[in-house]
């Protein structure tokens, strides 16, 4: 019996602990600064292929650098996808706050166009980016000390189809020339294969329970994480700006917080957190083009479920809702009620992987009804504003 | 409102009109047929409505996923469909005339499919269609050959119950694949299985028949889960097996795409190791393993009608050509091989018919043979081959010892005998008072 409990806690954990770290960076986008963000899940994907290069290169310097990999990928993937969430930022977003319906259109597009980015990511699409970005940008600089004899939206307009024009005409150079060799895809639309270090691949033994060593440094990871960044808020120059950002926006601006440098830092702090988030599940699932479709509702649920605005909510929502999840899904529920058939005979029912679904699904719609706020609702007069 | 029309307001329309067709004929110069740049003077464009065969090629249609989450698999299809298609172009072409591919792209969604297929029947003209994966899309393009009375090819091996007039299978019928299996694990496995597959309707059916067959033979099934295609977390289906056999026993798998990757991950991690749980797979093949990751995989079975490692000459000059067009480190599987023979046979049945024709097609492709890598397969009267059965367990480089193989060809039987309502019928197109479902 003891086993049995000991073995539903360490399985409901670990589901969790995956939810958790998954939704981490949401709860921040999404909690603190109120950004929907669909590409959430491919900025997990792009850190589930940093893992994939970064498990490449050591796998070439093979003997200890293949074991020790994955810290290395942790802290690759957590800048690379700051750094995309900073362009995201920056790029998009920055123009829409206020605007909900505006950025979740606009992130889902994002999230498409990097789900495709990965698929036919090629030398000849790199070299066309960089020219482009180099002229089209580097024009506009050297043009904008002296723009005040033309008008703007001309040397915009001249500007966008040179560059265009270079980058298409480049491409399609360097692909006749040099053929396979650069139009090749980096990753392809298959799947990848990122194998674990081989510390983490098997389990701890208890008795007769097995920890899979994957998931004890899942939990561990998430723990890490959850700890730094609550050590970051609260203890913080930055993360009390942010916190006073969040609150209100307006009074913080009077007070001499530059926002926009906070949107921006917050923004990258969440998308950095989506990458370790990738890197995570890298040890657990499949790395492809789509990873991150198949966890971007799960987070939502989480970040909805623990209440907008504050982490402690997220980290209940994702250890009640993963635990949830596996005591309908495995059977446990329907064991534990055995004496009473009737009941036992209904959690039967819901005793598969897709039925457990529908009901956690279900009983989160009945929760929301009860606490439309989620479990932690934000309180008092900011709530509003 | 007048609006001034000056020479720098006019520069500025005329630029972004012109790099607005700059990147749309950048786009539309990115076209999928892949015969275009190699030789095709003709306007094909001008191809009268009705007549596929008129011009100097012959069109076929190439339908698969080649993004979303079936991309894993079918895109090798595709590549595996092109060489044969390449082999017989370079050979002389059929009837004189070279073959033209037109890929489409299924995007892993069932409804594309169905856009699709209707696409290349009305829109290309197309002779034949190679294509589709999962039952799921076949069972969305079905009603549209069957409607516009066409031809599909299709290269998986899948659950049977089905016959179609317009479809030839050149994968396994259940009773070429999962049957045989089935028997191999009883006789030398255990007798206790769990069954677990991705939720649709391939996995579903298959798992009804295994059922149906493990109580005809004094097996017994412990257990059943079905993961939504695309899930990864399988920590409660692992506690079920550990719960219903605890001493260890079968597990059948019929995942599909990427769960298969999180169900090998994580069975490893909880120590649920192939000497003790041996798990036996019908959809994974040398592709997958290789995505997937060997040491994941090694010691575990799969069930197939061809591995790479078929000892055959014709095996040997199908992967060593497959390996010069796209690179030493690709394998080959058995969907390819399948997918290269249902090309072969094909262009055979053409050569007979003298003509592109459908139902002259169709008829010429019975009994047609082919010494494919797999060793000699035959087209039956219902539409499916006879063909070997091998089961492979995976060694340390990712492709398959083979541990077992048929000591002659399997006929199939799409109908299956051990589904009650399906038991004692059969399927002959040959004749036409007979057709898809009759009583033997």
């Amino acid at each position: 019996m003891l086993a049995g409990f000991l073995d539903a806690l360490f399985n409901g954990l670990s589901i969790g602990a995956v939810l958790l770290i998954a939704a981490l960076g949401l709860a921040i986008v999404f909690g603190l600064m109120g950004v929907i963000n669909m590409a959430h899940g491919e900025l997990m994907m792009l850190g589930a292929y940093t893992t994939f290069v970064v498990q490449n290169f050591c796998k070439q310097l093979g003997g200890l650098w293949f074991e020790i990999y994955i810290f290395l990928a942790l802290i690759l993937a957590f800048l690379l996808t700051a750094v995309a969430g900073l362009i995201l930022e920056k790029g998009v977003i920055r123009y829409l706050y206020g605007r909900p319906l505006e950025t979740l259109l606009a992130t889902w597009g994002v999230s498409l166009i990097l789900q495709q980015f990965v698929r036919s990511v090629n030398w000849v699409i790199i070299a066309g980016v960089a020219l482009f970005c180099l002229f089209f940008f580097g024009g506009l600089g050297i043009l904008k000390s002296r723009a005040d004899k033309i008008r703007r939206r001309t040397v915009v307009g001249v500007l966008l189809v040179l560059s265009l024009s270079v980058a298409i005409a480049t491409g399609n150079f360097l692909g006749q020339t040099y053929q396979l060799a650069v139009t090749q895809p980096w990753f392809g639309a298959q799947n990848v294969d990122v194998t674990a270090p081989s510390w983490l691949q098997d389990g701890l033994s208890l008795g007769s329970l097995q920890l899979p060593y994957a998931r004890l440094f899942i939990i561990a990871l998430t723990i890490v994480c959850v700890t730094g960044i609550y050590i970051f808020l609260q203890h913080s120059l930055w993360g009390l700006r942010i916190r006073a950002v969040t609150q209100n926006r307006s009074m913080s601006a009077c007070l001499g917080i530059p926002t926009e440098k906070v949107d921006a830092i917050t923004f990258a702090l969440g998308s950095g957190l989506a990458g370790v988030a990738g890197c995570a599940i890298s040890l657990l699932g499949s790395v492809g083009p789509n990873t991150g479709q198949n966890y971007i509702i799960d987070t939502f649920m989480v970040v909805v479920v623990g209440g907008v605005g504050n982490l402690a909510g997220t980290v209940v929502a994702a250890l009640g809702i993963g635990t949830a999840n596996y005591l309908i899904g495995s059977g446990t529920l329907a064991l534990l009620f055995t004496p009473v058939e009737s009941l036992a005979n209904f959690f039967n029912f819901f005793a598969t992987t897709s039925m457990a679904k529908v009901m956690v699904f279900a009983l989160i719609i009945a929760f929301l009804q009860w606490k439309p706020g989620g479990i932690f609702p934000q309180k008092g007069r900011t709530v509003d504003a | 409102m007048t609006t001034r029309f000056n020479r720098r307001r006019f520069l500025v329309c005329s630029g972004a009109t012109l790099g607005t067709s700059l990147l749309l004929k950048a786009c539309a110069n990115n076209p999928t047929n892949t015969s275009e740049n190699a030789n095709s003077p003709e306007g094909t464009s001008a191809t009268p409505a009705a007549a596929t065969t008129s011009g100097k090629t012959i069109k076929v249609g190439i339908l698969h996923s080649l993004s979303g989450t079936m991309a894993i698999s079918e895109k090798s299809v595709v590549d595996a469909e092109k060489l044969a298609i390449k082999e017989i172009n370079a050979a002389g072409g059929v009837l004189g005339k070279q073959i033209e591919a037109i890929v489409e792209d299924g995007a892993s969604n069932w409804d594309t499919f169905r856009e699709k297929a209707t696409k290349l029947i009305d829109q290309d003209r197309v002779a034949v269609v190679f294509g589709c994966w999962t039952s799921a899309s076949r069972k969305n393009v079905k009603p549209v050959f069957e409607s516009k009375n066409h031809m599909l090819w299709y290269p998986v091996q899948y659950e049977g119950q089905e016959c179609s007039k317009n479809i030839f299978y050149t994968g396994a019928a259940p009773n070429q694949q999962i049957e045989p299996a089935v028997d191999w694990l009883l006789k030398n496995k255990g007798k206790e299985f769990f069954l677990i597959g991705s939720d649709y309707v391939f996995p579903r059916t298959a798992n009804e028949i295994i059922k149906a067959q493990l109580e005809a033979l004094g097996g017994k099934t412990v257990g059943e889960d079905y993961l939504p295609l695309g899930n990864t977390e399988v920590t409660p289906i692992i506690t079920k097996i550990k719960q219903k056999l605890p001493n260890g026993g079968v597990i059948f798998n019929t995942l599909n795409g990427d769960s298969n990757v999180a169900f090998f991950k994580q069975l490893k991690g909880a120590g649920l190791t192939p000497n003790k749980y041996p798990t036996m797979s019908v959809s994974i093949a040398e592709e997958e393993v290789k995505a997937i990751g060997v040491e994941y995989l090694k010691g575990h079975y799969a069930a197939w009608n061809y591995f790479q490692t078929v000892d055959t000459p014709a095996n040997k000059k199908f992967v060593a050509a497959f390996k010069k067009e796209y690179g030493e480190n690709r394998v080959t599987n058995d969907p390819m091989e399948a997918a290269y023979v249902a090309v072969y046979l094909w262009k055979q049945a053409v050569e007979k018919a003298g003509t592109t024709d459908i139902a002259k097609v169709r008829d010429a492709a019975y009994g047609q043979s082919f010494d494919a890598p797999e060793g000699k397969v035959t087209m039956n009267a219902n539409h499916h081959l006879s063909k070997i059965v091998r089961i492979g367990e995976v060694r340390d480089d990712g492709l398959f010892n083979i541990v077992f193989a048929t000591p002659k060809a399997v006929e199939p039987v799409p109908w299956n005998q051990f589904v009650k309502s399906t038991k004692g019928y059969a399927c002959d197109w040959s004749d036409p008072r007979k057709g898809e479902k009759y009583k033997i």
